[in-house]
Formats: C-alpha cells, structure tokens, sequence
C-alpha cells in the first residue's frame, strides 16, 4: 500500500485539476467605478479653482484689457457714461492700486499685533499651563476661530472702537515722528488701525492654533536633554523650540495674513471707507478690495460689475500666493502640517 | 494568614505650590495693585491702560526679584518670560468673553419668542422690538446651508478618501489645491457664483446660488477634517477588510468609513459651523427677502447673516438690536453646533 501525500493526486481519483487561478493586483470592476468616483470627487478642487480663475478672468477681462497693467498700478476710480447712458470703457478708469495699499497695510497690521500675541499664548498653553486650564483655553480659542466675521465687525464697531480710538491718540501723541502715524486732520474715528485691531483679534486663534501644533511637534528628547543640562523652561524654548518652530511660525503669520486680505465685513463695518492712497493708518479713511466690491457692487453697473470681477480675481490671485506659501512652509516644518 | 497593615502615606505632590508660596503670590498681586494705583495718582499717567501696564509691570519687578535672590539670574529671566507667556493668553482670551458678554448683554434686549414665529414681511426694521421676527431668516439659512451640505459632504468625503485610501498621482497636488481653496476669500466664491451662474444662466438670486457659494466655502473644511479623521484609522483594519476577500470598494465602505463615523460626522458639523456665518456671499448673491420663501429655486432668500447685515446698516437703535438678538441666535446655533462636534469627537477618540 501506497501513502500519498496529503494533497497529491491519486490515480483513480475522479478529481479534475484546479484550474490555475490567476493572480493579479488589477482591480475589479466595482474598484474602478470606486476609485474613479473618488478621484473625480479629488479633483473637484482643481477643477473648482480652475471653474473661478476662468469665470472671473472672462468676466473681467473687458476691463483688464483695456486698463492693462495701470488696473493694478492707478488709484482712480472713476465710471464715465456716454451721451446715451451707457458707461463709457474708454473714458473710464479702473485702478485698484489704492484699496490694494489698504489691504496691505490694515493685514500687515494685523499680522504684526497678532503674532506677538499669538506666539506667547501658544508657547504658555503648550510649556507652562497647567493640564484644566491648557483644555479649556484650547476650546475656547477654537470656539473663537468659528466667530463669524459679521461678529468681529459689530464687536469692533460698537465696543472696541472707543478704546482703540483712544490708543490711537497715544500713539498720534507719542510717535507721530514715524510717518505712518503722521496725521494733519485729527480724525481717528474708523481709521485702518481700528481695522487692524479688529483683523488681529480675527487671526490670532489661527496663528495661535498653528504655531501650538508646531510648538508641540518639538522632539521630546531635545527638550528633555535641555532640561537635563540645567536649562530653566525659558532657556529651553529659547535654545529648543524657537529654532524649531521659528518657520512654522512664518507659516502660520502667513495663513494669518491671507485670511486678513479675503476679509470683508468685518472691515466694511469698522473702517470708513474712502477711495484713496492713505499711508497714515490712524488717520479715518481707507479700504480693502474685498470691502469696496461690497461696497461698489450694490449700484453698480454692467461695466463696472466687470471692473469688481476684475477686482476679484487679483484678490483672489493674491490671497492663493499667499495662502500657498504659508502652507508650503508649515507643512514643510511640522512634518504632517496642519 | 497573616494581615499586613499598609501604613496610609498620602501622596506628596512636590510640583505643587504651598501655602506659602500662594500667599507670596497673592502678597504680589496685592502690592502691584497697590504700586499702580498709587502711580496712577501721583503722576500725570491716566487710564485703565496706565493701571494695567503699570500692574503689569510691578508684577514682573516683584517676580523677577523674587527669583533672583532665591535662585539667580537664570530664573528671574524664566520669570519674565512666564509673565509674558500669560499675558499673551490673557490679551488673547479678552476679546472672546468680551464679545460672549456683548452679545448676551445686547441680545437680550431684542429676544422675544415672537422672534421665532414671525417674519419681517410687515415690519420695517425701526418698528418696536416686539414686532416681526427672523423666522424667514432661519428658514433661509437651513435651505442654503442644507443646500450647502448637500453639495460639500459627497465632494468633501471623496476628496479625503482619495487622500487617504486610493493615494494616486495627484494626491500631492490636490493636498496642495485644497488646502489653498481654504484660504479662498469668502467675498470671492460669491463673485464666481456671479460670475458662472447669476449672470449668464439665471440672471436674478436666489437660495439655491447662496447654497452653491456657501458650498465653495465648505469643501475644503469637510475635505481637510475628514483626511485627518481617515488618517486616524489604524492600518490594521484596512488590511484585515482586504485578507477576507474584500475588494477596496467594500472594504472602504463597509470598515473605514463606518470606524471613521462620528469623525466624520464632527467633520461635517465644523463644515456647517464655518459657513452658517458666513456674509459676504450671501449678500452678494442671495437677495435677502423679507418674507419666509421655502422655494430655493425663485426668488430672493433671507438668511441670518443677511438680516443682521441689515439691521447694522439701517442703523437706528431698533434695528441694531434686532441685529443684536439675530447675532444671539446665530452664535447659539454655532455654539450647539461647536459642542455637538466636541461631545461626538470625543466619545470617538474613547472608544
């Protein structure tokens, strides 16, 4: 008697062969209707941006052509109309450069009180409060980030406003030799400082978030090793964690600071809105683009629809360079990003 | 057998601050207020800004001199810097009870129940507080957020799973692109609803425009959250879901996404929490009627932000309470949401 090997074939057996399966790493038919819905649903966001870049590049492309570079470079504003009515494109002119000044300066602003702040808050919730209070700030700065900026505005308008009116007045007293803070009418009420205070309060739990992830990415054995060689808490953040988190820091200023140029009613409601070049920020007059296409688009015309689309696509160019390099930047630091 | 009596040894906490420490602490609190009162009296300094600053630093001198004579120069330095790092939160964590405050104190005023029964068909905006409401604005604002939802969640959700599951070619540069569609100005998606749609097919607002805007804004937030929340789900799951002969379709549906649940459902209510505020676009874009209008396809639609934009602008006193109370509302319906979304996260991250 023979023993076969469990598995092996007898003669007789009536078994046919397994037919050899194929194996393969090809996806069925259901995989492939999956993975091109997702990837369809992925490439929304492509073809989203892609969709506003167009739409606002057509629409706006009437008045860019005929104002050419000087859309971005003129400061006037100014709709003409022809005998019959109709706005005149050629008489007319279209230039942003003075609420593109406005946007700059009321962000900057902001980004320059906010990241202070925003900075030691992180580094106090991250290195010095104790576990409770750490918990609940974290919330609360979160809660604060989902404010709509309908809020901030009234806030600023009704309770703040006072106040930094009166900050104003100290700085126009005491630093009026920085020309920024120069001013010859004595009109502090709605000046682009009131608007940079309010957009710092905007932003600050955004770079506060940021830079409280970074800070708490720092490698553990690092801080421990330079709490090992003596170091106090502050001379370990200064030897450890702000040469590590310094760019991610950047990053987050720069999220900062997009989020403050897209900004419109919040700064439509606080600021006095007066088309002009205007460097002296205490002083009540200024703008941003967001804020003057609300502004502008009630009453305007076909034409000068056109010249706000216009208007909308630099912003909107401006805020994706700005927004892509702050997110380079902190992803590039903080390993995952945010 | 014999009982082994533990002696009872209370943990010591040695981190702690003594007694005598927190009296030395509240010692130093008292005398700077004290120092900044007298300051402010005796010099031509004036204001609630001299009484902080000069508090302020009368609490740093006293500190700094403190840890200098008990440990050197090393930790007066620390000293300062914790002083900074707490002011830091303290000026951050100012404006936000100041704010909750105003708006409770404000809002009160314009809260009635009638707020939510009536719409502002037959009122103008100065007649008294008791009259018309907002329910037309609460209505708005479900069907344009609704519509919103409806939109953002399917795109949101594939884009994450795209990230996170199927991590194709284009993975890189749709990271990238959703991340800066984030950053996109909300005033911005409404022009492009104007600019695509309003203008060429429709050529008047309506709700279902302030959806399609809403949901510009909404994506990238469901988008970013879900991959987070997908990125979260142990590889282990996958792997076995694959080892039973599930192909990926079913794999993904019937273990990742069911594990990733309430995450995702936290998702979707930061999502609606981040544009059930949002102004520019639906003023731009939705009209803001007066009158309750359930029909998103025809004519112009009130939402929340809308009705407090325009009780702010009108600008008399009645209006701007009205405002005030829409405000309340409006923070409230966030707030609910805010808790809804850390209760449901968190009851995820136990399990």
């Amino acid at each position: 008697m023979t023993t076969t090997a469990p598995g092996a074939r007898s003669a007789n057996s009536p078994i046919s062969t397994p037919v050899k399966r194929e194996i393969t790493t090809k996806p069925r038919f259901s995989d492939k209707v999956f993975r091109g819905v997702a990837t369809a649903g992925g490439l929304s966001s492509l073809v989203i941006l892609g969709l506003i870049l167009i739409f606002l590049g057509y629409q706006g492309f009437q008045v860019l052509r005929s104002e050419g570079f000087g859309f971005i470079t003129g400061s006037n504003w100014q709709v003409m109309q022809d005998n019959a009515g109709n706005t005149d494109l050629a008489a007319s002119t279209f230039g942003i450069a003075a609420m593109l000044i406005g946007t700059l300066l009321c962000a900057a602003m902001a980004v320059v009180i906010a990241v202070p702040i925003s900075v030691l808050c992180a580094l106090y919730l991250t290195f010095y409060a104790p576990q409770l209070l750490k918990k609940i700030m974290v919330a609360v700065i979160d809660l604060m980030a989902a404010f709509p900026s309908i809020l901030f505005g009234m806030w600023g308008f009704f309770i703040l406003m006072p106040h930094v009116e009166y900050w104003g007045r100290l700085i126009h007293k005491y630093f009026s030799w920085i020309p920024l803070f120069k001013m010859e009418i004595p009109v502090f009420t709605r000046s682009p400082f009131v608007a940079g205070v309010v957009l710092a309060i905007m932003i600050i739990p955004i770079i506060t978030s940021v830079s409280r992830e970074i800070f708490s990415q720092t490698p553990l054995d690092r801080v421990q090793a330079a709490y090992a060689l003596g170091a106090t808490r502050w001379s370990m953040i200064r030897a450890v964690v702000i040469p590590y988190g310094r760019s991610g820091v950047v990053g987050g200023a720069m999220l900062g600071l997009g989020r403050a140029m897209g900004e419109t009613v919040a700064v439509y409601t606080v600021l006095n809105l007066v088309y002009q070049i205007n460097w002296h920020v205490l002083i009540g007059a200024g703008g941003n683009v967001a804020s003057m296409i609300l502004l502008k688009f009630g009453e305007a015309g076909p034409t000068e629809t056109r010249a706000l689309m216009a208007a909308g696509l630099v912003l909107f160019l401006l805020t994706l360079l700005v927004n892509s390099i702050a997110n380079t930047i902190v992803s590039r630091t903080g390993g995952k990003g945010r | 057998m014999s009982t082994v009596t533990v002696p009872k040894v209370k943990p010591t906490r040695p981190w702690k601050r003594t007694p005598k420490q927190q009296a030395l602490m509240a010692a130093n609190l008292l005398i700077s207020a004290v120092v900044s009162y007298f300051v402010v009296l005796a010099t031509p300094m004036k204001g609630k800004l001299a009484y902080l600053a000069i508090f302020f630093i009368a609490v740093i001198a006293i500190n700094f001199a403190e840890s200098y004579f008990k440990s050197g120069l090393a930790a007066a330095k620390d000293s300062i810097a914790t002083s900074f790092a707490a002011a830091g939160l303290i000026i951050a964590v100012v404006p936000i009870f100041s704010i909750l405050f105003t708006i409770f104190d404000r809002g009160r005023a314009g809260l009635n129940f009638n707020l939510f029964l009536h719409d502002m068909k037959s009122n103008g905006p100065n007649d008294p507080l008791g009259q018309g409401g907002l329910l037309h604005a609460l209505v708005g604002s479900g069907i344009m957020v609704g519509i919103a939802l409806l939109i953002s969640l399917p795109i949101g959700i594939l884009t994450a799973i795209y990230l996170t599951e199927i991590k194709g070619i284009y993975s890189r540069p749709i990271k990238f692109l959703v991340q800066a569609m984030s950053g996109v100005p909300s005033i911005v998606a409404g022009l492009f609803i104007l600019s695509a749609i309003v203008f060429p097919i429709t050529k008047s607002s309506s709700g279902l425009m302030g959806g399609l805007a809403l949901s510009i804004l909404m994506i990238p937030t469901i988008a970013r959250t879900s991959e987070e929340v997908l990125l979260l789900i142990p590889n282990d799951l996958r792997e076995a879901g694959v080892a039973l002969g599930g192909t990926q379709w079913r794999t993904i549906s019937l273990i990742v996404v069911p594990a990733a649940k309430s995450g995702l459902i936290t998702a979707t209510i930061l999502g609606l929490a981040r544009v059930a505020g949002e102004t520019a676009p639906l003023v731009l874009v939705s009209g803001g009627g007066d009158a309750v209008n359930p029909n998103p396809f025809h004519a112009p639609m009130g939402s929340l932000p809308f009705y407090i934009w325009k009780g702010f602008t009108y600008g008399t006193p009645e209006s701007i309470a009205r405002s005030w109370a829409g405000i309340f509302v409006l923070l409230s319906l966030i707030f609910l949401l805010f808790i809804a979304a850390r209760t449901l996260s968190g009851s995820g991250a136990k399990k």
